[in-house]
């Protein structure tokens, strides 16, 4: 196994740079540069050497002894200050000792995951965690990090294997002293993993909505305001504006915190009928934006009379533009009603986040999905009586091995484990 | 003393060195089977049954691929029950009680009428290592005999310490000696040797237990027998008693555990937590106020019972007292104590997939000495054991059977794969494919196979070959006929209205409906035999899942053909952390599906290897 290392902190000016080193190598690595180490889990100030005894930096020094360090393996991290120059120089000498090689992109982690540190779903959490830009992300991410996954995958595990252990005492057990009718409690078992896994479902859109960010379309006809009421929520001036109807041809983004909740909102083409090739893509291209964002705003000019245009496309908030003319209504020039707006947003998307389930990535909910089909094949098989045991108890094997791909794995000695451990077995 | 020249030896004459002997013999090999005392080949040392839950399966294997276990049992048998025979077909285990007697004569004669077959008395007291692979055994009187192969299979032989309360006997079992020489060569080898312990209860006389105040359980009247050669028990059925322990029984066992070897300290192998002794059950199950036991006799015309349920280490006046303390032995004479053993065993994850040691080219080991416990378990080792051991010494190829494949194949792979912490038995949950493997299929499963490998005779081969033929036809005539929701309502069968035609075979697979149910719209189906019916019942019932499982099989298939190279380098793979190197290191698997069984193996451990496998193979091309 190789020894690695790389730049954790972002590369450039900055107060504190740190590099990590992580393998059988590392403490070697970095004892040639910095002398003496100090002891597991201590840190102290060293100067840092090259090979040839010139100085490269004074640095912190922080040791880690496997396997009591983020990857599990021997670790070491340099906190250097936050130099261009002082980074290259320390990387050349860590290098240059032959001990080390420059880490790919993820490595760290994917040890991490390899010596156990990290189970699968708290790797998707890391990840998660480091794309995070709002409060409800992050909290979100931190559950999965902490390892939420894992206690709801254990929490299942526990029912489903005592539930396999309730079905084959009865099966490979059947001369012994073991309760005959285990249904009751494998029914109210099945059941209440079956609860816990809907309610991870039930909630899993809003989840991963929350995680991969909200979209919220900005529709309406040319002119009507839509840019200029995108500028005004970005507070920049991020798409084109003017007078002239049909200015904005492709789909424009601004991402922004409402609440907590990721949002981006969509500025579209103008919805109307066009010559204009390029316009016409536009405005399909506006209208198939909207059919698949989370939220779709219409906007409508408020200084022409009537309403009821029809976008052709679901409509869950409307509002008359111009009010820096009309008075009433929101104005993208002057800000007039736009806070009204966001919170609109913000209310209609919060109801879609509740209950927030762990489950937020897609592999979660296949995993689950998976989990939930066996299971009610598992209800269905009760039905049959004794005849059905070994086929209640395929089934839950199933549906534990999709549950356990969350996280880990589970075996039969798991079960003959639980089985020895509640029952009186042996003649 | 001068013999004829031997291809495979096998040494020890229990069930796997019985199984392992005749095997060899059918395999071609010139077979030695050399034990202390030839009289006790066959002899059923512990509880004097054949058969159970996962071991019927074993043993319907076994017999499937040409094996004696069965038969034996058979002609043996005198209390043929099938287990969960109101259970689900896959899950049904044909059990019977043997005649101690009997069933030793059995096996003694089924390996007499196997010319390849000579057995040697004497004690093994050394292997013969020539170039660093086994040659063949010296035994005990300096004499040498010389083999490609050796079957080792010395069952509780090694370092074996009897233990009755504080007093400790050297043997393998009650009344013989134990085979410490062997056990010192196989020390100096410097194998992982582990130390196990099992037990037995004290043997009651039959002509002083009140029989008559107890409870009895009679044989099946419709028996179900092992061989798929056999049609009826050969001997008279008897019944068993039925008796508990009380509050009184438990009271005595409390009050004396200090002086019982295992609680005493006297003992350091584990024991199997299925078969505790009865203090553990006392001490472990405190609550529990009364325990089973089954007064098995062993024989016809023995007079000795086999209290299933008691086994114990407790001192003999503590025996007494306890088992006099049990409704219907309050007068019981116990013939012989019940004790306690310790054995070494090999550490299996050390053997490779046919039971050969690759540290030692030549030597299989089978039984017990693999940290293994029962006759049937031993007998499949056995089996496999001997098969390959002449196969090697005739320049064949090995055969290994698949998890997918057969109970033996998951107990053998089990073994070497995740090693044992305790005696291993078979239970049917270890199978993965259990609806696929079940006990009536095993000849379809297995003997086709056996008789690629020519070890069937021509009587099983012809039975076989009509079994299939009327099987096929049954099937056929199941679909190639279907019917409308109509007319199989007017058949009398309740059928759902729903307008869809169904085959024989999908109205068959409705719980409840029989063959013979259908015999009013498949008249021709009257003409098929009644255990061929039987068995397209059970096919009817497990389709959907078989079919679900053969595709997890066939995945499971992909993987076991991808072959490890037995050089690879685990210490070169970066990534993989130190634990999962060493176990790597320490079984060796032959396939990527095997490492993926090894505890704690994860996926993304897998794809380095398989990572490894290809860029190694690319190096080469």
């Amino acid at each position: 196994m190789h020894t690695i290392f790389a730049l954790a902190t972002a590369r450039g000016k900055s107060g504190v740079a740190v590099i990590r080193i992580s393998g059988p190598d590392a403490h070697a690595v970095a004892g040639r540069m910095a002398g003496e180490l100090p002891g597991p889990g201590r840190f102290a100030l060293r100067r840092l050497r090259n090979a040839d005894g010139g100085l490269l930096d004074e640095a912190l020094v922080l040791r880690f002894d496997a396997p009591r360090s983020f990857t599990g393996e021997d670790s070491v991290e340099l906190q250097l200050h936050g130099s261009v120059a002082v980074i290259r120089a320390v990387e050349r000498a860590i290098a240059e000792t032959g001990l080390a090689r420059m880490a790919e992109p993820g490595e760290f982690t994917r040890r991490a995951l390899m010596n156990g540190n990290l189970d699968l779903a708290q790797v998707e959490g890391l990840s998660d965690l480091i794309a995070a830009e709002t409060e409800l992300q992050r909290t979100q991410a931190q559950g999965l990090f902490i390892g939420q996954m894992r206690a709801f995958a254990d929490a299942c595990r526990a029912d489903l294997l005592r539930a396999a252990a309730l079905i084959e005492a009865t099966i490979d057990f059947a001369d012994e002293e073991v309760p005959v009718d285990v249904s009751p409690e494998v029914g109210t078992l099945i059941d209440r993993v079956l609860g816990a896994i809907d309610q991870q479902l039930h909630g899993f859109s809003g989840a991963e909505r929350l995680r991969l960010g909200f979209e919220v379309a900005i529709i309406g006809e040319p002119n009507v305001g839509k840019s200029t009421l995108l500028n005004r929520i970005a507070g920049r001036d991020i798409a084109i504006t003017s007078e002239v109807a049909g200015t904005t041809r492709d789909v424009l983004e601004v991402r922004v915190d409402l609440d907590g909740l990721p949002v981006t909102f969509l500025d579209t083409a103008g919805l109307r009928e066009s010559e204009d090739a390029v316009e016409r893509i536009g405005i399909s291209r506006a209208r198939d934006r909207a059919v698949a964002a989370d939220l779709r705003i219409l906007l409508e000019d408020g200084t022409l009379a009537g309403e009821g245009f029809d976008p052709g496309v679901p409509i869950d908030l409307r509002y008359r533009t111009k009010a820096d003319l009309t008075g009433t209504g929101v104005s993208g020039l002057t800000g007039q009603g736009v806070d009204q707006v966001l919170a609109d947003v913000a209310a209609a998307l919060s109801e879609r986040v509740f209950d927030l389930p762990v489950a937020s990535h897609e592999r979660h909910r296949q995993a689950m999905v998976r989990a939930q089909t066996a299971l009610a094949e598992a209800q269905r098989a009760f039905d049959g009586g004794d005849i059905g045991a070994e086929i209640i108890a395929l089934h839950l094997r199933d549906a534990a091995t999709a549950l356990d791909s969350l996280i880990g794995r589970m075996d039969v000695e798991a079960v003959l484990g639980e089985i020895f451990a509640q029952f009186c077995i042996g003649k | 003393m001068k013999h004829a020249p031997i291809d495979v030896i096998i040494i020890g004459g229990g069930h796997a060195g019985a199984e392992a002997a005749h095997a060899a013999a059918r395999a071609g090999a010139r077979t030695a089977l050399v034990t202390m005392r030839a009289e006790t080949i066959g002899v059923m040392s512990c509880n004097p049954a054949i058969g159970g839950l996962g071991k019927g399966h074993l043993v319907r294997e076994i017999d499937a691929m040409g094996g004696i276990m069965g038969l034996a049992a058979d002609r043996s048998g005198i209390q043929f029950r099938l287990l969960n025979r109101r259970k689900g077909p896959a899950v049904r285990g044909p059990r019977t009680q043997s005649d101690r007697a009997l069933y030793k004569a059995a096996i003694q004669d089924l390996l007499a009428d196997q010319p390849l077959v000579q057995i040697v008395e004497g004690e093994v007291a050394d292997l013969i290592v020539e170039a660093g692979r086994v040659a063949g055994v010296r035994m005990a009187d300096e004499a040498e005999l010389r083999a490609g192969a050796v079957v080792l299979t010395t069952g509780t032989f090694l370092r074996g310490v009897i233990h009755i309360g504080d007093r400790k006997i050297e043997g393998g079992r009650l009344g013989d000696k134990p085979s410490n020489r062997l056990a010192q060569r196989l020390r100096d080898l410097a194998l992982p040797l582990g130390r196990l312990k099992t037990g037995t209860p004290p043997r009651l006389r039959s002509s002083s237990i009140a029989w008559d105040q107890l409870e009895m359980q009679p044989a099946d009247d419709d028996p179900t027998l092992f061989s798929f050669l056999s049609t009826r028990p050969t001997v008279r059925q008897i019944a068993c008693g039925i008796t508990h322990t009380n509050a009184g029984t438990h009271e005595i066992i409390t009050a004396n555990l200090s002086r019982s070897a295992m609680y005493g300290g006297h003992i350091e192998g584990v024991g199997p937590r299925y078969c505790p002794s009865i203090e553990d059950k006392v001490v472990r199950f405190a609550d529990k106020t009364s325990h089973q036991i089954f007064l098995e006799p062993e024989g016809l015309e023995s007079d000795v019972v086999y209290p299933n349920g008691i086994s114990t280490s407790l001192p003999e006046d503590v025996q007494e007292a306890y088992v006099r303390s049990i409704a219907g032995l309050e007068q019981a004479e116990i013939l012989q104590p019940g004790y306690a053993i310790e054995y070494d065993y090999v550490d299996p994850q050390r053997l490779s997939a046919e039971l050969e040691l690759p540290d030692l080219p030549g030597l299989f080991l089978a039984g017990q000495i693999n940290g293994t416990t029962g006759y049937e378990e031993a007998a499949a080792q056995g089996l496999i054991a001997g098969l390959n051991a002449a196969r090697r010494v005739a320049g064949e190829g090995p055969v290994i059977l698949g998890r997918a494949e057969a109970y033996i194949g998951v107990l053998i792979d089990d073994l070497v794969t995740r090693g044992v912490s305790e005696p291993y038995r078979m239970f049917t949950s270890r199978a993965e494919y259990r609806l696929t493997l079940r006990a009536d299929n095993a000849d379809q499963r297995l003997t086709p196979r056996a008789e690629a490998l020519g070890i069937v005779d021509d009587i099983r081969r012809a039975a076989f070959d009509a079994k299939l033929e009327a099987l096929e036809a049954g099937r056929a005539l199941l679909e190639t006929h279907s019917f409308t929701p109509k007319e199989v309502a007017a058949s009398g069968i309740s059928i759902n209205q729903d307008g869809q035609r169904r085959t024989g075979m999908e109205v068959l697979a409705f719980p409840d409906v029989t063959a013979r149910d259908l015999e009013m719209l498949i008249p021709a189906l009257t003409d098929t035999p009644a255990e061929i019916q039987e068995q397209l019942e059970i096919e009817a019932l497990y389709k959907t899942y078989v079919d679900r499982q053969q595709r997890d099989a066939d995945a499971l298939r992909r993987d076991e053909n991808m072959l490890i190279p037995d050089a690879l380098a685990y210490a070169e793979i970066g990534g993989l952390s130190n634990e999962l190197r060493g176990k790597l290191d320490r079984v060796r698997p032959r396939t990527l599906a095997q490492a993926g069984r090894i505890d704690g193996m994860t996926p993304a451990a897998l794809a380095l290897i398989l990572t490894r496998i290809r860029h190694d193979d690319r190096l080469r091309a």
